[in-house]
């Protein structure tokens, strides 16, 4: 399956009035107003705007539009079939609550997809996984990060996976590091789409990301040692 | 204070290699990577993890019922 880069998908809808360049500044003489023709909205753009002027079958629009990329955030993060559902659920509920204060700041799957996001973080402070809010996902004090790499060479993962290896170290992961590594390695996003969905620096993005991936490569070589003791 | 890419230790090396991939620096022509095995060794694994990951977790459609789950909360005023 191809890699989907959500952001840059064609069915993202923003409120953000579109606004038509022209050269008027370019013209010399006197400035006179022209009237322009108002730039009609893109069908997406358009279901967003009913949505939020409280059109049930704009909402249910929306929902086909965007319930695949959501559901599979909240499965990526629980890894559980009834569980992502429920947060689904919840996510385009508190959208629908929500919908009418989207102003455009933001492409609306973007902001969607912050929802989201919050929405799985609640959830795994309420299963009692140690995480608060999104600053302590984003720093995870109670695990001092994985170890770098001094001294004599080691195993090596000599460029070949086991890809069910992978899914289970990346679904130990703690919480805060998992997430950023499914939204930058899995989903690609980009560290500043990432850094602005989780209010955080890009900087911050990166090193997280760097210690995800330092954490799986520690889970795949203990893998690989135990695999070669059998 | 600029540390020279020849000379740096690993330790150094390795606290820049956040910001050098994530900037999509070479990092593979580096002069420290070039000398070191380790670190090369490194660097190579990172990327192999990187690179598996887009084969991971591939997109899944809710069950069709979601929507009506959702609908009915949304009539119940659960929204």
């Amino acid at each position: 399956m191809p890699r989907t880069r959500f952001p840059k998908q064609t069915s993202e809808a923003s409120a953000a009035p579109t606004v038509q360049e022209d050269n008027a500044d370019q013209l010399q003489g006197p400035a006179v107003e022209v009237a322009k023709p108002p730039i009609p909205l893109s069908p997406d753009a358009e279901i967003l705007a009913r949505a939020q002027a409280g059109d049930h079958h704009a909402f249910a629009h929306l929902y086909g539009l965007h319930k695949r990329r959501i559901y599979s955030l909240c499965l990526r993060m629980v890894g559980n079939v009834a569980e992502a559902e429920d947060l689904t659920q919840e996510a385009f509920l508190q959208l629908h609550r929500k919908i009418a204060t989207f102003r455009g700041d933001s492409a609306f799957s973007t902001w969607l997809h912050r929802l989201a996001i919050n929405v799985v973080l609640m959830h795994l402070r309420k299963k009692g996984l140690p995480l608060m809010s999104l600053d302590e996902a984003m720093e995870p004090s109670y695990d001092d990060g994985p170890g770098r790499s001094f001294g004599a060479p080691d195993l090596s993962l000599t460029g070949s996976i086991d890809r069910l290896a992978l899914e289970r170290a990346v679904a130990a992961l703690p919480a805060g590091y998992r997430l950023i590594f499914v939204l930058h390695d899995v989903e690609g996003f980009e560290h500043n789409e990432i850094a602005s969905m989780l209010d955080c620096s890009v900087g911050n993005s990166k090193s997280q990301l760097h210690k995800a991936r330092l954490k799986l490569r520690d889970a795949l070589r203990q893998s690989l040692r135990k695999g070669g003791r059998r | 204070m600029t540390i020279d890419p020849k000379s740096m230790s690993c330790e150094e090396f390795q606290s820049q290699l956040a910001e050098l991939v994530g900037s999509g620096a070479d990092v593979g022509n580096h002069p420290h990577i070039r000398e070191c095995d380790n670190c090369r060794r490194l660097y190579q694994d990172l990327q192999t993890i990187a690179d598996a990951a887009k084969q991971l977790f591939p997109d899944q459609q809710p069950e069709d019922d979601l929507w009506e789950r959702i609908e009915s909360a949304i009539k119940k005023g659960d929204s």
